[in-house]
């Protein structure tokens, strides 16, 4: 039994079968990639899992317990953190302010109205802050307005935004989308790290081989809005289904 | 002090001592000398300074912090000062009970509003609140005149219950009061030509404001303010990170509501009154005009900005043609009509020109108002004093 | 059943002027992504057209007439227009009499310099920035455009009437078999529907039939596409503006001689003209049109009698009501498309 379970999800656009008949398991403490090409449905899968989108039928539990229907913070709530594409931040605000904010929404829930206590006097919350900008590096840029960060520091701000929530599950969409080979090579030690220090579990979509192959354990490759197969790298590499799908996307 | 940092403690400090200096500063030039007309220090003028201060502080916790944009402000300084003139006629004219009754049912009432208006974002945020605005507007005025008095407005009369202070004697008007000290009490003070009034009822208003000005910082300095901010940057990441959104815009609409009512009750215990037009939508137009003038989203601009109008509106606006022919006198005839042609379209009833101009070059190059285009010169200037030489440039950073 | 035709007329010549105030809003915010708070004081000026045309053309020098004497028996001095000077009595009086319909050939002009202006000097530096700027920025124009008129013409209203031959009311009661004087209509609001559909008309077939009008509704559809494919369509979009504030002008000058232009009275139909692009679905044409005339005859069924005595007030509100149900129910307004000023 998986810390995330997915279970016949069928999702339909118009004439498009987005999903057919999805299922998977993504085990606790292993990092598992979900591959494939182009139009395959990585996308509308994660949308799935994070309540941005309701499936047609079937079912998605997390430890046990539904996450359909549920809005986006709920389910955070319920400890799966998400990494964007472009990363997500608090552009207007400084560094800091960016990893208070979810130490806030962690230890106070979706909503509390603490409108006259200042800031300042929150030590708890400033400390957790200090230390993970520390683990990512940026704690020299603590001053800075977000919006001014290179590309490479958003990403690492985001990661340790979602890292400072101490998610049970980390979603990652193409986190290396777009980045210099550089920045790609930053990122992937980034992951390695957090997931040797801290043992989260991750899922993460994604596009690159590359990346995929350095971090999964557990892959499951998607095509056409349905898995295809699901195994472990090695296995994966070889594999003459999977060969097909991508020479398939190659050829058109 | 107060659980403010440096910074914040100093400009509350400054804030206190301009309105409580106030009659002073306002009044810089002697009475009865050419400039007099220019003093704003006298009691209706200066009750409207932190009246109006007040609403555009309430106004700047919404759009300053939160972004969202509301056209329909005014109806809580209306809804406000009605319940404040109900409050004059049935139990007392002691404006303590009927300042709050303004705040709690203009807090209900901006909590119905907005928890409708606050379903959707952007635009149509606007022009629900807007639409809200106009339908309070004319209702107040049609079907609702046994509450509101229609046109005519509603005003404490002789007949009125009064329940604590009971009836009136005949020929006696009504009065607000604080615990029997008139409102429009004043001292007056003469120092040689000078002249300054201290008016009861301006330091009461300017009291409740400083308090005001208080609580918004406490506000922006909060997590609760920095969630606020966090919603104008970015609302998919505010939800992605566990946060609901919509209890904090909410909470943010229903102070700036309490506070707008606050202004409302404020103003009909300066003058018991209270009329529709206090709800049309350029009262709220107004309100947005002044924050952003000043400065939204920072402190004390708000303020300025609500100071600055209210200046422009009562001083400006008596310049006539009479007074600039009396300003230019001394020019050449045909050079001094030229001037005055030149002036004259942007002062007395058209100060609404210059303002209108200002305002979009506010907009247009200081989002930050006229208190960014203050830190602006002023940078300017210790940039200057930083580039020359300072042999002894050591002093001890704070 | 005289009533219901009497309320449908009554609300069309309203709804006109919403429509195409409404139309001109729509038309910049699709294809400009701009929310224009200044196109009520657009109307305005428009109206003012009118007001300037008709006094120009009374415009007059004094003639001593011989043949006429004062009270104290002076030769009398009478006010003579040029136009009579010019072109003769009788075709003065007729220039005179035509002449809101001569402002209507020249707003046109007028209004497409001041929208290509408006659009280039400061409208362009505001595509990129968010809509709360947007509408500030415009709505500050409005007060200077509404404060320039007030400087020149004064802050009352200035009664500009219709030309002689549409004065007076059409009595469809007649017409249609019901009883004399219960459906009267005045002729110049018939005009104003007519005229207001030839004009919703003509947008219409610009946009349908013409290349132009095919690359601006592609521009309204993607934007970045249509740039990609290497057609300018900031060029075109400045026009779209000047002929959005055409459509505005013409709408002011044929509204004069119903109400009597005022310097504010741009911002009363703005108001309502914002609630019908929301209810008609913003960035919609049809929707716009639509929307307006839906507003104009529900506003004049609400000041019924009937109504009124059955739910008081409800004339005043009726619109903001329908406004704020179905902006709380359809998101997207009756018409709207996905994702237009949604963040």
């Amino acid at each position: 039994m998986g810390m995330l379970e997915v279970k016949g999800i069928n999702k339909r656009f118009g004439g498009l079968q987005a999903l057919g008949d999805v299922n998977l398991s993504v085990a606790e403490n292993t990092t598992h990639a979900i591959i494939g090409p182009n139009g395959a449905g990585k996308s509308t899968l994660l949308n799935v899992l994070v309540g941005k989108l309701i499936p047609d039928s079937g079912s998605v539990m997390f430890n046990g317990q539904s996450v359909l229907g549920r809005k986006p913070h709920e389910i955070n709530q319920m400890g799966i953190s998400r990494v964007f594409q472009t990363p997500e931040i608090f552009s207007d605000l400084s560094v800091f302010e960016n990893v208070m904010i979810p130490c806030f929404a962690k230890r106070d829930g979706s909503f509390r109205m603490h409108a006259i206590e200042s800031i300042i006097s929150e030590k708890g919350i400033q400390q957790q802050a200090e230390e993970i900008l520390a683990d990512v590096n940026m704690l020299e840029k603590r001053h800075m307005i977000a919006s001014s960060l290179s590309r490479g520091d958003k990403r690492r701000l985001e990661m340790a935004m979602c890292l400072v929530q101490d998610p049970k599950l980390l979603l990652l969409d193409e986190p290396t989308a777009g980045m210099a080979r550089a920045d790609t090579e930053n990122t992937i030690n980034l992951l390695k790290e957090i997931r040797a220090q801290r043992g989260i579990t991750m899922a993460i979509i994604e596009h690159d081989m590359n990346v995929v192959f350095s971090l999964a354990e557990r892959i499951t490759v998607l095509a056409q809005g349905t898995p295809l197969v699901e195994d472990t790298p090695d296995n994966i590499k070889g594999h003459p289904k999977v060969r097909e799908a991508y020479l398939g996307e190659a050829q058109v | 002090m107060l659980g403010l940092n440096k910074k914040d403690a100093r400009l509350l400090l400054i804030v206190v001592a301009i309105t409580m200096l106030a009659p002073f500063i306002l009044n810089p030039f002697p009475a009865g000398s050419d400039l007099a007309q220019f003093n704003a220090g006298y009691p209706d003028l200066m009750q409207r300074f932190v009246i109006f201060g007040i609403l555009a502080i309430g106004f700047n916790i919404l759009f300053g912090l939160t972004g969202y944009l509301s056209f329909g402000h005014a109806a809580f300084l209306g809804v406000g000062s009605y319940a404040a003139v109900w409050m004059f006629k049935l139990l007392s004219m002691n404006i303590i009970p009927a300042i709050m009754l303004s705040v709690i049912i203009a807090g209900v009432f901006s909590l119905v509003i907005g928890y409708v208006s606050l379903r959707r974002s952007g635009i149509y945020f606007s022009i629900l609140t807007l639409a809200f605005a106009q339908m309070s507007y004319s209702l107040a005025y049609s079907v609702l005149t046994p509450l509101t008095g229609g046109e005519t407005g509603l005003q404490p009369k002789a007949t009125d219950a009064r329940i604590l202070d009971g009836a009136l004697e005949p020929g006696e008007a009504a009065t607000p009061s604080l615990f029997n000290i008139a409102m429009r009490d004043s001292f007056e003070l003469s120092l040689g030509n000078w002249e300054f009034v201290f008016n009861f009822g301006y330091y009461v208003a300017a009291v409740v404001m400083i308090f005001a000005f208080y609580m918004s910082i406490r506000i922006f300095r909060s997590p609760f303010g920095m969630m606020l901010r966090a919603i104008k940057s970015n609302q998919t990441r505010m939800s992605y990170t566990g946060l609901n959104a919509r209890p904090y815009t909410l909470a943010a609409f229903v102070i700036s509501g309490m506070y707008a009512g606050l202004a409302g009750g404020l103003l009909v215990a300066m003058d018991p009154q209270a009329g529709a037009e206090r709800m049309f939508w350029t009262a709220s137009g107004e309100i947005v005009i002044m924050t952003i003038l000043g400065g939204a989203g920072t402190l004390i601009g708000p303020v300025l900005g609500a100071g600055f109008i209210k200046y422009f509106e009562n001083i400006v606006s008596k310049i006539n043609e009479t007074v600039l022919h009396q300003w230019f006198y001394w020019l050449p005839d045909g050079l001094e009509d030229f001037v005055i042609a030149m002036i004259y379209p942007f002062v007395g009833k058209g100060w609404h020109l210059p303002l209108g101009l200002l305002f979009m070059l506010v907009v247009i190059f200081l989002p930050g108002g006229l208190v960014q285009g203050g830190q602006k010169i002023a940078g300017l200037f210790s940039r200057k004093t930083a580039d020359e030489p300072q042999p002894k440039a050591t002093e001890p950073a704070e | 059943m005289d009533q219901i035709i009497l309320q449908i007329l009554n609300g069309l010549d309203k709804g006109s002027a919403y429509a195409l105030i409404a139309l001109g809003l729509t038309l910049i915010f699709g294809t400009l992504g701009v929310v224009n708070f200044a196109h009520g004081a657009l109307f305005m000026m428009g109206a003012f057209v009118a007001v300037t045309v008709s006094k120009l053309l009374t415009l007059s020098h004094k003639v001593v007439d011989e043949t006429r004497t004062d009270f104290l028996g002076n030769p009398l001095e009478v006010d003579v227009p040029y136009v009579y000077d010019w072109f003769g009595q009788a075709a003065g009086d007729v220039l005179i009499d035509w002449a809101v319909p001569i402002a209507l050939i020249v707003v046109v002009p007028i209004m497409i310099l001041i929208g290509f202006a408006m659009e280039r000097g400061l409208i362009k530096h505001f595509y990129k920035r968010p809509h709360a700027d947007q509408i500030l920025v415009t709505f500050g124009l409005a007060i200077v455009l509404q404060e320039i008129i007030k400087y020149f013409y004064g802050a009352n209203p200035i009664p500009t009437p219709a030309p002689s031959a549409f004065v007076g009311s059409f009595d469809f009661g007649v017409a249609f078999g019901f009883d004399p004087n219960a459906i009267i209509y005045p002729y110049w609001r018939l005009v104003y529907f007519f005229f207001s559909i030839a004009i919703i008309g003509a947008v219409f077939a610009f946009l349908q039939f013409t290349t132009f009008g095919m690359v601006v509704r592609a521009g309204m559809a993607d934007r970045e596409t249509v740039g990609l494919l290497g057609i300018d369509i900031d060029k075109r979009f400045t026009i779209m503006f000047g002929i959005a504030a055409a459509v505005a002008g013409m709408a002011g000058v044929m509204y004069a001689p119903i109400n009597s232009p005022n310097y504010d009275m741009g911002m009363h139909f703005l108001v309502l003209s914002f609630v019908v692009v929301v209810v008609g679905g913003m960035g919609s044409l049809p929707g716009a049109v639509a929307a307006g005339f839906m507003l104009g005859i529900l506003e004049s069924f609400a000041s019924m009698s009937a109504v009124i005595d059955f739910l008081p007030g409800i004339n005043q509100i009726v619109i903001y009501l329908v406004a704020i149900i179905i902006l709380l129910t359809r998101p997207r307004g009756l018409m709207g498309r996905k994702g237009v000023m949604e963040e």
